[in-house]
């Protein structure tokens, strides 16, 4: 137990120091855009009708001027109190707006989580299972031109397919267009949300079946599948007794790792779908130098994606009996 | 008596493709015959990777995909055919394995003992099996990583003798243990062929399969050369093949002395006999001859053009 809580104790303190190191390169890329929050956001025109007061108030709202070193500080200690901020562009404290577009990207990416990885665990299971033969040729290469093609291009291709040519779903957003709120039902936004899941799922497959497969063929090629197959068991019983066991201590680990990946890969796919969540919020805040906003989002997803590991070497410690004996023996 | 297996002429090759598409075979067991008998322990004895895991394999018919086999297997009397062997495997003829690594890492040694058996008396067989070599009740709940080398062994054996088998291959008996423990298991094995089975020890220790064997049979270069009984290695000059003299003289109690050269690589020789390169007595015509065969000499077989033990 004392060793559980040590363990916990250092991965805490590893996300910590992660957090600031994030945190800080977040802040160090921004200052160092090219991207003048000035123009960006106010424009040329309207910066030149403006009086030279009007000009030192919006660069004092809009940071330039103060040295950064300052502006990280001051952000940083804001943080530690809580108080991650308010948004530049939304006027808005940065957790409201974290808060409502995360509400809206979660289902996005708890589902194509979801799929992607009970799919790749099925499909890298099958294709281990018949390794050099048709279905996991078939299954290898799926994943191979899978992970070859920009997620933005199958992104466009499936919005073509299911949204021009067939019409079924609607091209972009998570509702229909001025449609009121009240009006809104789940079917509306489930609808809205398959094409930019979908997308997310079929690249996450990808990764997961592969080294799922890998996994599965160490299993099968080893010592201990060889003698379970001296002993009568055939193969189907090998993969079932034996495969699943060794290969979920690893599938928890790439289950748990995809978190990032999805996370990553749904700022492009909500670009391209216009999907008002998480991923879209990073965009505009980083082209709009709403540093407040981009902190608050990277931070934030940054700490989801720790946790996320955090909760896999903890699900080990549960799973993997030489940890759980090990342990429970101190 | 009828035998209770009878392996003529075995060979095992692996398909390899060296270098993009060219394909390239590679024998590693050539022209191997044995024959052992209810009650008998016939050790195979040959040095690291001369093939002895792959004789085990063989037998069972669980060889890699990219290997062929010739020959043939009698088992009891019949051709032990694949599907024979995947019927038996497991029940009358089992493998002990080489080591610890052969069992799941993830699952309990009762489980793994019992196998898939689905039978409800599984459990119990089980149970008796791992009693019978003094293992508690709570070893069931361990995993094999918290299992001693010793006891890793006797589990190995257990799972050998949950139902009752006629044939036992013990795949390197007992690597890694001192010579009180070793002997223990030998016991075990001894006691399994008293019990009427036939015992197949591989290993690479000629001392250790001394010590239980009622015939060795000696592996070189993925052949046998010869096959004497345990008493013929009472002293060298009883013993048929060159090298198997020079086995005995590399035992720790008859001198140690190193054997000069090293086997072949499999695939490398083509013709004449593979021990023409360390062998004292090689004549020209050993280094040409195309076709070896094991012939009986003097009370055992041999696989030598000029042959010891004159009479
Ligand atoms: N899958 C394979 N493909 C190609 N060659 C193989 C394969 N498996 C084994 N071999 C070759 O066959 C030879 C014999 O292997 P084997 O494991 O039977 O040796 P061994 O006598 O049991 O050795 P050890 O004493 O180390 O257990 C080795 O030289 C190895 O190179
Ligand atoms: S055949 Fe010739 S080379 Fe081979 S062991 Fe006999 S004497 Fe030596
Ligand atoms: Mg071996």
């Amino acid at each position: 137990m004392k060793h559980r809580l040590r363990f916990a104790v250092g991965k805490l303190f590893r996300m910590a120091l992660l957090l600031l190191g994030v945190s800080i390169l977040t802040f160090a890329l921004m200052t160092a855009s090219p991207l003048d929050p000035l123009q960006t956001n106010v424009g040329q025109v309207a910066l030149g009708s403006m009086s030279q007061e009007q000009v030192a108030k919006l660069e004092a709202y809009w940071g330039v001027g103060t040295p950064p070193v300052e502006r990280y500080l001051g952000w940083l200690g804001d943080v530690l109190h809580g108080d991650f901020g308010t948004s530049l562009l939304y006027r808005q404290p940065v957790l409201e707006v974290v808060g409502q577009r995360l509400a809206g990207s979660l289902w996005l990416l708890l589902f194509a989580w979801i799929i992607s990885g009970i799919l790749g665990l099925v499909l890298g299971v099958t294709a281990g299972a018949t390794r050099g033969r048709l279905p996991d040729r078939l299954i290898r290469g799926y994943c191979l031109l899978i992970s070859s093609t920009p997620t933005f291009w199958l992104a466009l291709l499936l919005l073509l397919i299911f949204s021009v040519w067939l019409g079924v779903l609607p091209i972009g957003l998570s509702v229909p267009i001025g449609a009121d709120a009240a009006s809104i039902t789940l079917a509306d936004r489930l609808q809205h949300a398959i094409l930019p899941a979908l997308t997310l799922s079929i690249t996450g497959v990808a990764n997961i079946a592969l080294h799922t497969r890998e996994k599965m063929v160490d299993v099968l090629n080893s010592d201990y599948a060889l003698f379970a197959r001296a002993r009568g068991e055939s193969e189907l019983r090998i993969v079932l007794r034996h495969g699943l066991r060794n290969v979920a201590l690893p599938a928890i680990t790439l289950q748990f790792a995809s978190i990032s990946e999805i996370i990553g890969g749904s700022v492009v796919v909500e670009q391209v779908f216009t999907y008002p969540g998480l991923g879209q919020a990073a965009v505009t805040a980083g082209l709009g130098s709403d540093m407040p906003l981009l902190l608050g989002i990277t931070v934030i997803t940054a700490a989801i994606v720790f946790g996320g590991n955090l909760v896999a070497d903890l699900l080990y410690g549960v799973v993997d009996p030489k940890i759980r004996r090990g342990a429970a023996r101190e | 008596m009828q035998p209770i297996l009878e392996i003529q002429h075995m060979s095992i090759h692996f398909t390899q493709y060296a270098k993009g598409t060219r394909r390239r075979e590679l024998p590693v067991i050539r022209d191997l015959s044995l024959k052992i008998e209810p009650g008998q322990v016939v050790a195979v004895v040959g040095a690291s990777g001369s093939g002895k895991s792959l004789l085990a394999h063989g037998i069972l018919h669980i060889l890699p995909r990219n290997s062929h086999m010739e020959g043939r297997i009698l088992y009891d009397g019949g051709d032990l055919t694949s599907k024979r062997a995947a019927r038996l495997r497991g029940r009358e003829i089992v493998l002990v394995p080489q080591g610890v690594t052969y069992l799941d890492p993830l699952m309990k040694v009762g489980e793994q003992v019992r196998g898939d058996d689905a039978a409800p008396d599984a459990k119990q067989r089980a149970r008796k099996a791992l009693a019978r070599y003094g293992l508690a009740a709570g070893t069931e709940e361990l995993y094999p990583f918290e299992l001693s080398g010793g006891m890793a062994r006797r589990v190995l054996i257990a799972t050998a003798v949950t139902h009752e088998p006629r044939l036992i291959i013990a795949d390197e008996p007992t690597p890694g243990l001192d010579a009180k423990a070793a002997g223990r298991i030998l016991g075990h094995f001894r006691e399994l062929a008293e019990g009427g089975a036939g015992v197949l020890p591989i290993t690479h220790d000629l001392e250790l399969a001394l010590t239980i064997a009622d015939q060795v049979a000696v592996f070189y270069a993925g052949q046998t050369i010869e096959v004497a009984s345990a008493e013929d290695f009472a002293s060298p000059a009883t013993l048929r093949h060159p090298f198997t003299r020079a086995l005995w003289r590399a035992m720790p109690e008859h001198g140690f002395q190193p054997i000069a050269g090293a086997q072949p690589y499999p695939g490398t020789q083509t013709a004449g006999c593979p021990f023409a390169g360390q062998c004292a007595r090689s004549t020209p015509q050993c280094r040409e001859a195309a076709d070896l065969p094991l012939r009986p000499w003097q009370g055992g077989m041999v696989r030598c053009l000029n042959p010891q033990r004159e009479e």
